[in-house]
C-alpha cells in the first residue's frame, strides 16, 4: 500500500483554477497605479547624483515655471510630516537606526536619494520639470563597496543575532576531514514586473484614501496613520492586486510618505510610480553578503564541526538584518556548531527582504559546502545528507512536527535520474557540452500567525469571505477559496467569493515569510467551520450536513448569516519545531569553450505539508526555481563604487531569466499534512521554492566542469580556462 | 523627456529637407531612440518619422540582394531569399533583441543604434560619447562589456548590433541618399572607431538618409554560422559574437569571411584571419590558428580580460559550426 493511502491522504488532484486568472489575463485586474481619481496629479523625483554630502544649493525655479507644474518640494519648503517630529517611525523594521526621512534636511546619504519632488498635471510634464531641478552639492568621501569594509562588520544588537555556539565548534584538533570555503552573494534586486506605485488622495483634512503597491494594507495603514498622526481608520488602503513583490513591498518606504505629504499640500490626489532605475535606489534589495563555512567530518561522513559566518551590508542610517546563518544550526545533525552574523554599513539605500530572505543566501553557502565536502569524501551528496539527517531539532532538542526531507531527496533523485550522475566532475559530454547534476536543499520556518476572517452566507447562496490580506501573485485568493470549498463541500467554487486587499476588512498579516496560507487559511477554515455550526444551530437537530443555505435563510427569514473569527496557532505548536523543506535538482550543460551554462532539467520537491491549491502551488515552485536560477546564473546589481551609482539599473542590463533560459520545471510535492501547524495540514512554500536552488545550480556546474564558483552569479567568464 | 516636434514627411525629398534642419533626428522603429530620449541622453527638438517612405522591400538584384532601410528586423530574418542566400544574416538577426523589438526595429535603425555602455546612458556619469570632454567612465570603471580592439583613450564602448556583424562579414554596401545625390559606402566603412571623436558612431552625415543595404552573391550559404555568447539565452547583448562564413570545396577553404561583435566600437572584421584560412583544410586546427591570428593587438581592461580567452574560443567554435564539424 502506498504511503499516501496509509496516511489517508487523497492523492494530489489538479485543484481549482486561479480564481483571478481571467481578470489578470484580460487586463481587468486593477493594480495600484491603474486607479483614476478626479483631479489626479503626478509626482516625479529629482535624485541626488552624489553619494554622500550635503546640498549646497538647489534651484527649482525653472521646474516651478515649467508647464503644468503645481509644486516642487525640497528640504527647504516641504511641510513637516508630523510623525517625523516625534521620532515615531512610519516604516519598520530597522533593529537600529531609522528609515530615511525625505526632505527634512540637506544631507545626502546615498546616490539616487530624492532631493526634490515635482508635482504636475501629467506624468510627462512632471518628468520634464524634474529634469530642470539643479542641485549643487558639497561632496564627502563615500564607501559603497561592502567587500572593502567587511572588517568593520559588527554584530547587531539583540539576542537573535548573538553568536551561536553548540558544543565546541572551534576545536579542530582531532577532526579527520576539514573544509573551509568562502562564498559571496552579490546585491540582488527584486525587480517585480509591477513598479512601486502609490496614489494618495486626501478626502478630508484628516481622511485619506490610498491605492498602494503593498504586501500588507494594514501595515501601510498603520505606517501612514503614525506618520500623519491620524486614527488608523481614517486611512483607507487598497491593494486588490499586486504584480509581484518578492519582499520589496513589505515596508512603507519614504517615497510613499512623501507622496502622502505632497497630496495634502497640493490638495489634490497624487500618483507616484517609481521608474525602473529608481526601484534599484529606493525599495531595497538582497544585500551583498560574504560568508565563510568551516566543516569538519569523520572519514565516513559524519559531521563533527560546522561553523558558518556571514557579513552583510546595510545602509549607513539603519540596520537591516536577516536570518542568513540560522539554518546551519538545525539543518544537519552535528554536535559542534557555531554561527556568527554581522553587518557593515555602507553609503547605499537600505536592503530589505528578498524571497527566501537570508536563508537563500545562507543556503547557497551551506549547501555548496556540503557538496564540496561530499566531493572531498568521495561520497554521494545525498548519501552525505542522509547520514547527517537531523531526526530531532539539534538546536532546541524538540521533535519536528513533520519532516519528510528524506522522502523529498528520494522523489527528486528518482525524477531527475540522479543515478546518471557521475561523481567525478567533467566526466560526461554530450554534443560538445559538459553535463552535470547537482542538488541543494532549502528550509524555512513554518508557523501560523493571527488573522481575522468574516464569513457570510448571502441570501443568493454566495459564501463571502473577507479579510485584509493581499495576494502578491501567489494565488492566495485561489487557495482560500479551495480551503473554504473543502469545509463547505456542498458549495461550488463559483459560489465562493474571497475579498481581500482592503484595510477596512478584518485584519490579516502582511503577505510574507511563507505564512499566509497557514495563517489566513487557518482563519478561513475556522470561520467556515463556525459558520457551518451556526447554520446547524439554526436548523436544529437532525439537519443535513449540506443544507440548502438559500432555503434555510429564506425559511428563517434572515437576509444572511455571518461569523467573524479570529484565530491563530495553538499552544501545542510550541512543543515542536516546524519547518517546510525543499530539495532542488538540476541537470546543466556547460560549453567547455565559451563557459555558457544552460539548464537542461529542473526538479523541485517541496515538503510543505498538505498541498491546498495544487495549481498555484505548482506555479509557486516554478517561480521560485526560476528566481533561484536567476540568482545562480545572472542576477547582480553592479555599482561603480567611484560614483556610488548602479551601472545596470534597468532590465536590459540587470539580467533575470527569460523564457529561453528556463526548461520544463517539474514541481513535486511530498503532500503529507502537518496538522500541528493548522487544520489544513499545510505549510508555507513561497520561500523554500527558491532557497537552495542557487546551490543546486552551482553544484551541478561543478559536477559538469570541475570548477567551483563560490561567488554568484556564475556567468560564462567565470568558467573559462 | 524634453518636449519635441514630430513630422512625418510624405516623401524622400521632404525627409531630406527636414533633416537638414538643426536639432532634428530621424525616427523609424524608435526602439533605441525613444529609450535614449527617456533617459535624457538624446534630446532632439524635432523627430522626422520616415515610415511613409517606400523603403520596406527586400528584392533580388543582378548581383545579390537589396534590403530597404525600413525593412523590419523580423521581416528580414524570416525572408526566404535571405534565409536561402544569406542564412548568416537571418541567424544574426534572430540572435538580437527580442521578438517584440525585432518587430519594430528596422535595418537602418539597427545600423544607427547606439552603444549600451552604461556610462553613456546615465547622464549623471562621465561619457565622452554623450558629453564630449567629460571623460570616459568605463575606462577605469565597470568595463566587463567593453572593447578589446580599436578603442581609444576617449572611449572604450562597443557597437551593440548583431545584424551589423553579419552585414560586415557579408561585404554589404550601404546606400545613402543626400540632397546632392546618392552615395555607396562599404558596410565596413560605415561605422567608425572612436578615436578623438567618440561622439560620432558612423560616417553618415547629419543631412543624409540610409535608404538600404545591398549584399553581393557569395558561396557561403552552405557554411555559415552566427555564434552569440551572452549571459542569458535571449535578450542580452553579446559578450562575444562571431559571424563566420566559409566556402569549402573538397575539404579545402576556398574563401572565408569573419567578423566579431562585442569587441570594438564597430563590427570587427577579421581580414588577417580570413587570409590565413584561405587554401587551408577545414579542420579545427586551422580554425584555432586563425583564431589566434585574429587576436593580435587585443588588449583588455580590468573587467573584460576574459574576452581575450572567450573571443578566440568563440571564433574557433563558430568556424567549427560553419564547417559542419559539430
Amino acid at each position: 500500500m502506498k504511503q499516501q493511502e496509509l496516511l489517508n491522504i487523497p492523492p494530489l488532484t489538479e485543484g481549482i483554477d486561479r480564481v483571478d486568472g481571467r481578470l489578470k489575463v484580460t487586463g481587468a485586474a486593477k493594480y495600484a497605479a491603474e486607479f483614476e481619481v478626479p483631479g489626479m496629479t503626478y509626482a516625479v523625483f529629482a535624485n541626488s547624483t552624489i553619494t554622500k554630502g550635503t546640498i549646497k544649493t538647489i534651484d527649482t525655479k525653472a521646474a516651478e515655471r515649467a508647464p503644468g507644474v503645481l509644486a516642487v518640494f525640497t528640504y527647504l519648503n516641504a511641510p513637516k510630516v508630523p510623525g517625523y517630529q516625534t521620532g515615531g517611525d512610519p516604516s519598520k523594521p530597522p533593529s537600529g537606526g531609522g528609515p530615511l526621512k525625505l526632505f527634512v534636511d540637506n544631507t545626502v546619504k546615498y546616490n539616487g536619494q530624492p532631493v526634490a519632488m515635482v508635482i504636475a498635471d501629467s506624468f510627462e510634464r512632471a518628468t520634464y520639470a524634474a529634469s530642470l531641478v539643479k542641485a549643487e552639492y558639497t561632496k564627502e568621501p563615500h564607501q559603497t563597496d561592502t567587500s572593502k569594509v567587511l572588517d568593520k562588520a559588527a554584530t547587531p544588537k539583540g539576542p537573535r543575532f548573538a553568536d551561536y555556539k553548540r558544543g565546541t565548534p572551534d576545536d579542530w584538533q582531532s577532526v579527520p576531514v576539514k573544509l573551509e570555503a568562502e562564498y559571496v552573494v552579490p546585491i540582488d534586486v527584486h525587480n517585480p514586473m509591477e513598479l512601486s506605485a502609490i496614489i494618495a488622495h486626501w478626502t478630508a483634512d484628516d481622511k485619506l484614501t490610498v491605492y498602494d503597491k503593498t504586501q500588507g494594507v494594514k501595515s501601510t495603514q498603520n505606517a501612514i496613520a503614525q506618520a500623519f498622526k491620524l486614527p488608523p481608520d481614517n486611512v483607507q488602503v487598497t491593494a486588490k492586486f499586486v504584480g509581484g513583490a518578492f519582499g520589496n513591498a513589505l515596508r512603507t518606504w519614504p517615497h510613499e510618505i512623501a507622496a502622502v505629504m505632497a497630496a495634502k499640500q497640493v490638495k489634490r490626489p497624487v500618483k507616484l510610480v517609481l521608474t525602473r532605475d529608481m526601484q534599484f535606489y529606493t525599495v531595497g534589495y538582497r544585500p551583498y553578503t560574504w560568508q565563510k563555512i568551516n566543516i569538519g567530518a569523520t572519514a565516513d561522513g559524519k559531521l563533527t564541526n560546522l561553523v558558518h559566518e556571514a557579513r552583510a551590508q546595510t545602509s549607513s542610517f539603519e540596520e537591516f538584518t536577516e536570518g542568513t546563518v540560522n539554518m546551519t544550526r538545525f539543518m544537519y545533525a552535528c554536535p559542534n556548531v557555531g554561527t556568527i552574523y554581522k553587518i557593515t554599513p555602507v553609503d547605499v539605500n537600505t536592503p530589505t527582504w528578498m524571497r527566501g530572505p537570508g536563508e537563500a543566501t545562507g543556503a547557497f553557502a551551506l549547501e555548496c559546502a556540503i557538496d564540496e565536502l561530499a566531493d572531498k569524501l568521495n561520497m554521494d551528496p545525498i548519501e552525505l545528507r542522509v547520514r547527517n539527517h537531523a531526526d530531532t531539532d539539534p538546536e532546541n532538542g524538540k521533535p519536528f512536527s513533520t519532516k519528510y526531507l528524506k522522502e523529498a531527496y528520494q522523489m527528486g533523485a528518482d525524477k531527475i535520474g540522479w543515478q546518471n550522475r557521475k561523481s567525478k566532475p567533467r566526466s560526461v559530454q554530450e554534443d560538445g557540452w559538459l553535463i552535470g547534476y547537482g542538488m541543494g536543499s532549502g528550509v524555512f520556518g513554518a508557523g501560523r500567525g493571527r488573522a481575522t476572517v468574516k464569513a457570510t452566507m448571502q441570501s443568493d447562496g454566495v459564501l463571502l469571505l473577507q479579510t485584509s490580506v493581499t495576494d502578491i501573485g501567489v494565488g492566495t485568493g485561489t487557495a482560500m477559496t479551495q480551503i473554504a470549498s473543502e469545509v463547505f463541500t456542498g458549495i461550488p467554487v463559483s459560489k465562493i467569493k474571497f475579498e481581500l486587499g482592503d484595510s477596512s476588512l478584518p485584519p490579516s498579516p502582511t503577505q510574507g515569510g511563507s505564512m499566509i496560507t497557514s495563517t489566513v487559511g487557518g482563519a478561513v477554515h475556522d470561520a467556515c467551520v463556525a459558520l457551518k455550526e451556526k447554520f446547524q444551530q439554526l436548523i436544529g437537530n437532525g439537519g443535513t450536513d449540506k443544507p440548502d443555505y438559500i432555503q434555510v435563510l429564506k425559511d428563517k427569514n434572515i437576509p444572511q448569516l455571518d461569523v467573524t473569527i479570529t484565530s491563530s496557532g495553538n499552544s501545542e505548536m510550541r512543543n515542536f519545531s516546524s519547518y517546510s523543506y525543499s530539495v532542488h535538482f538540476v541537470q546543466v550543460k556547460v560549453h567547455p569553450k565559451t563557459g555558457v551554462v544552460r539548464i537542461n532539467k529542473v526538479v523541485s520537491v517541496a515538503d510543505s505539508g498538505h498541498i491546498v491549491s495544487p495549481k498555484t502551488a505548482r506555479s509557486q515552485v516554478i517561480g521560485g526555481a526560476i528566481g533561484g536560477i536567476g540568482m545562480a546564473l545572472m542576477e547582480e546589481g553592479v555599482i561603480d563604487h567611484r560614483f556610488g551609482r548602479y551601472v545596470n539599473a534597468d532590465l536590459a542590463n540587470y539580467h533575470v531569466p527569460v523564457h529561453a533560459d528556463i526548461p520544463h520545471i517539474e514541481a513535486l510535492f511530498v503532500n503529507k499534512p502537518d496538522y500541528k501547524v493548522n487544520p489544513m495540514g499545510a505549510k508555507g512554500m513561497g520561500e523554500i521554492a527558491l532557497i537552495g536552488m542557487s546551490a543546486a545550480v552551482a553544484n551541478a556546474v561543478y559536477n559538469a566542469t570541475g570548477k567551483r564558483v563560490r561567488e554568484l552569479p556564475i556567468t560564462p567568464d567565470k568558467l573559462l580556462g | 523627456m524634453k518636449q519635441f516636434q514630430y513630422v512625418r514627411p510624405a516623401n524622400q525629398q521632404g525627409v531630406l529637407a527636414a533633416i537638414a534642419q538643426p536639432g532634428t533626428k530621424i525616427i523609424a522603429g524608435g526602439s533605441n531612440l525613444v529609450d535614449l530620449m527617456k533617459h535624457g541622453v538624446m534630446a532632439p527638438d524635432k523627430l522626422v518619422d520616415i515610415n511613409k517612405l517606400p523603403l520596406r522591400n527586400i528584392s533580388g538584384i543582378s548581383n545579390g540582394l537589396h534590403i530597404g532601410a525600413l525593412a523590419l528586423n523580423s521581416q528580414v530574418a524570416e525572408d526566404q531569399q535571405v534565409k536561402t542566400k544569406f542564412p548568416l544574416l537571418s541567424q544574426a538577426l534572430t540572435a538580437g533583441a527580442s521578438a517584440q523589438l525585432r518587430n519594430m526595429a528596422t535595418v537602418g535603425g539597427n545600423m544607427m543604434q547606439r552603444t549600451r555602455c552604461p556610462y553613456f546612458y546615465d547622464t549623471a556619469m562621465p561619457c565622452n560619447k554623450r558629453a564630449p570632454g567629460t571623460g570616459c567612465g568605463a575606462k577605469e570603471g565597470f568595463n566587463r562589456m567593453h572593447a578589446i580592439f580599436g578603442f581609444s583613450d576617449k572611449c572604450i564602448a562597443v557597437h551593440p548590433s548583431d545584424m551589423c556583424i553579419a552585414l560586415a562579414a557579408l561585404d554589404a554596401t550601404v546606400l545613402i541618399q543626400g540632397r546632392k545625390g546618392t552615395r555607396h559606402l562599404k558596410f565596413t566603412d560605415f561605422h567608425r572607431l572612436p578615436g578623438t571623436t567618440p561622439e560620432l558612431d558612423n560616417n553618415l552625415a547629419k543631412d543624409e538618409l540610409i535608404t538600404g543595404v545591398e549584399i553581393p552573391n557569395n558561396n557561403f550559404a552552405q557554411h555559415s554560422y552566427y555564434l552569440k555568447v551572452r549571459d542569458r539565452a535571449s535578450y542580452a547583448f553579446a559578450l562575444i559574437s562571431v559571424a563566420a562564413a566559409l566556402d569549402i570545396q573538397n575539404g579545402i577553404i576556398k574563401d572565408a569571411r569573419l567578423a566579431m561583435g562585442g569587441v570594438a566600437h564597430k563590427p570587427w572584421r577579421l581580414t588577417t584571419a580570413e587570409q590565413l584560412l584561405k587554401g587551408k583544410p577545414a579542420t579545427v586546427a586551422t580554425f584555432e590558428q586563425a583564431a589566434q591570428t585574429a587576436m593580435q593587438g587585443a588588449k583588455a581592461f580590468k573587467d573584460n580580460a576574459f574576452k581575450l580567452q572567450m573571443a578566440p574560443a568563440s571564433i574557433t567554435e563558430a568556424l567549427t559550426h560553419a564547417a559542419g564539424l559539430v
